[in-house]
């Protein structure tokens, strides 16, 4: 294989600047997925009626539909109803909607593995509903569901990828432009894969950490 | 009247259609020990549950101090101060060290301050010998030590009564005294307590009076002395029956 330098140092800008793209739409998607998530788990933890109800049809749908088809349905979708709104924020909300469901999987099954030995101690002590969340299941419920809400960022950054679906010129938008344009393929494929690999490395080994510092803290009684 | 801390009337529980407490009747006086025996299954837990409504009642009322405990008020939490229980399963916080087990409640719940707290918890701590763990978490505490520092958790909210449910049932045989006799001392300080157990000798020497469970009814309700030499009912003598057969099995072994 021989690679052509030149072009990789020519068109590096274009990468650098989607790679800003691509960790802040990761950034803002994962943050609003966590948010929903903990929104989502806690309801249907509590078995809130109704809005549990909700929740259960929203998470099917996320799970179950591609990221793409949501990001169309959002992007092309909703202004012919009258909502329009930015490539940017769409593709945020759009990995937030798929994010949510998964987040809020890995939450609940954390909050669920809370005894209700433990909840129950915590009521006979006149701890409130909202004082025993806080002190007693949350933190316990963090050591089970982090290794999931790590696998579940991971998943969410490489999705990014399919937002070059909407026009928004993240690494794989860059990449199949300078294909298209140049036929470059080597030389943009390489740069594509090492620019997710800089995003992603890092965020492994700093998730495989924590996960390492839970399993050693193992609360177990 | 005056003393009556805990009453008890008409006391019905269902679980679906089974009926595990037909009507109980029972008032605890102030500085009272009850211990409330019965067959395994026969209700036990669900009325100490009852008692500090944790298990919502189908029917009747239990008074603590003269105010109604039900189970869905936001009242209970505050009702709840006053009645402390210790169960069979250790349930520390395994997240939280021994100290901060202890002081969690009282300072978040009763918002007293952590120092005052710390100097309570002290004195407890060492009175039960664990004052060297008290930076040590659950995980590192033995079965027994773990109840000596659930009954201290308990009795610094500064309840009025405590519920102890086999607490040592869980316990390694070598466990069980120091468990006991933490609870024995609680006794002669007065506090008013009912307590299930299956340790026979430890009832007969606690107890002011013997409550014994059958069919969701109290059958007999007497001083020690007479329920273990002189049991009213067959259903109690088949019952201590099966502790004489367990002691001298025991013996043998
Ligand atoms: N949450 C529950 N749901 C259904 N049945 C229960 C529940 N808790 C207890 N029971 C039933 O109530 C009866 C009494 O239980 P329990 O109070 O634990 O007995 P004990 O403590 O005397 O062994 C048992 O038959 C048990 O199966
Ligand atoms: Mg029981």
């Amino acid at each position: 294989m021989n690679l052509n330098f030149d072009f990789m140092q020519k068109y590096l800008p274009w990468y650098l600047e989607a790679a800003v793209l691509t960790v802040k739409i990761a950034f803002f998607g994962i943050l609003l997925s966590l948010l929903v998530g903990v929104v989502c788990s806690v309801v249907q933890y509590y078995r809130i009626p109704v809005i549990r109800r909700i929740i259960s049809v929203y998470i099917e749908i996320s799970r179950n539909t591609p990221l793409l088809v949501q990001l169309f349905f959002l992007y092309f979708g909703l202004p012919k109803i009258g909502i329009v709104w930015s490539a940017e924020v769409c593709a945020i909300v759009g990995l937030a909607f798929l994010g949510g469901s998964y987040m809020s999987e890995s939450i609940r099954s954390g909050l669920e593995s809370v005894e209700k030995s433990q909840i129950e101690s915590a009521a006979s002590l006149g701890m409130s509903k909202l004082l025993t969340m806080k002190e007693v299941i949350f933190p316990q419920a963090l050591a089970v569901s982090v290794p999931g809400v790590c696998a579940n960022v991971i998943f969410l950054i490489t999705e990014t990828s399919v937002v070059s679906g909407i026009a928004l010129a993240d690494l794989m938008y860059v990449t199949k432009d300078l294909i298209g344009l140049y036929y470059v393929t080597d030389e943009a494929l390489i740069m594509l894969v090492v620019f997710y690999l800089i995003i992603l490395l890092p965020i492994s080994i700093i998730a495989s950490f924590i996960e390492r510092r839970l399993r050693y803290a193992g609360f177990g009684n | 009247m005056e003393n009556i801390q805990l009453q008890v009337s008409g006391l019905i529980k269902r679980f679906g259609t089974e009926t595990v407490l037909n009507g109980i009747d029972l008032s605890v006086r102030k500085g009272e020990v009850v211990v409330v025996l019965g067959p395994s299954g026969c209700g036990k837990s669900t009325l100490l549950r009852c008692m500090n409504g944790l298990e919502p009642k189908s029917a009747g009322t239990i008074l603590l101090d003269g105010e109604e405990v039900t189970s869905d008020s936001k009242k209970i939490a505050q009702l709840r101060q006053k009645i402390g229980m210790v169960f069979q399963s250790y349930d520390l916080f395994p997240h939280k060290n021994i100290m901060d087990n202890i002081t969690l409640a009282p300072v978040k719940v009763q918002k007293r301050s952590k120092k005052e707290v710390e100097q309570d918890a002290e004195r407890l701590l060492k009175r039960v010998g664990l004052w060297e763990k008290r930076k040590a978490y659950p995980r590192e505490l033995s079965g027994g030590q773990k109840q000596r520092v659930a009954i201290i958790r308990a009795l610094c909210m500064n309840p009025e009564v405590m519920l102890f449910d086999e607490v040592t049932a869980a316990l390694d045989p070598e466990m069980v005294r120091e468990v006991l006799d933490v609870i024995l001392e609680l006794a002669e300080s007065g506090m008013t307590m009912v307590i299930v157990t299956h340790e026979m000798q430890f009832a007969r020497a606690i107890a002011d009076r013997i409550i014994f469970l059958d069919n969701g009814k109290i059958v007999e309700n007497s001083p020690p002395e007479l329920f273990f030499t002189n049991p009213q009912t067959q259903r109690a003598k088949d019952f201590l029956q099966t502790f004489a057969y367990e002691k001298r099995r025991t013996a043998i072994n």
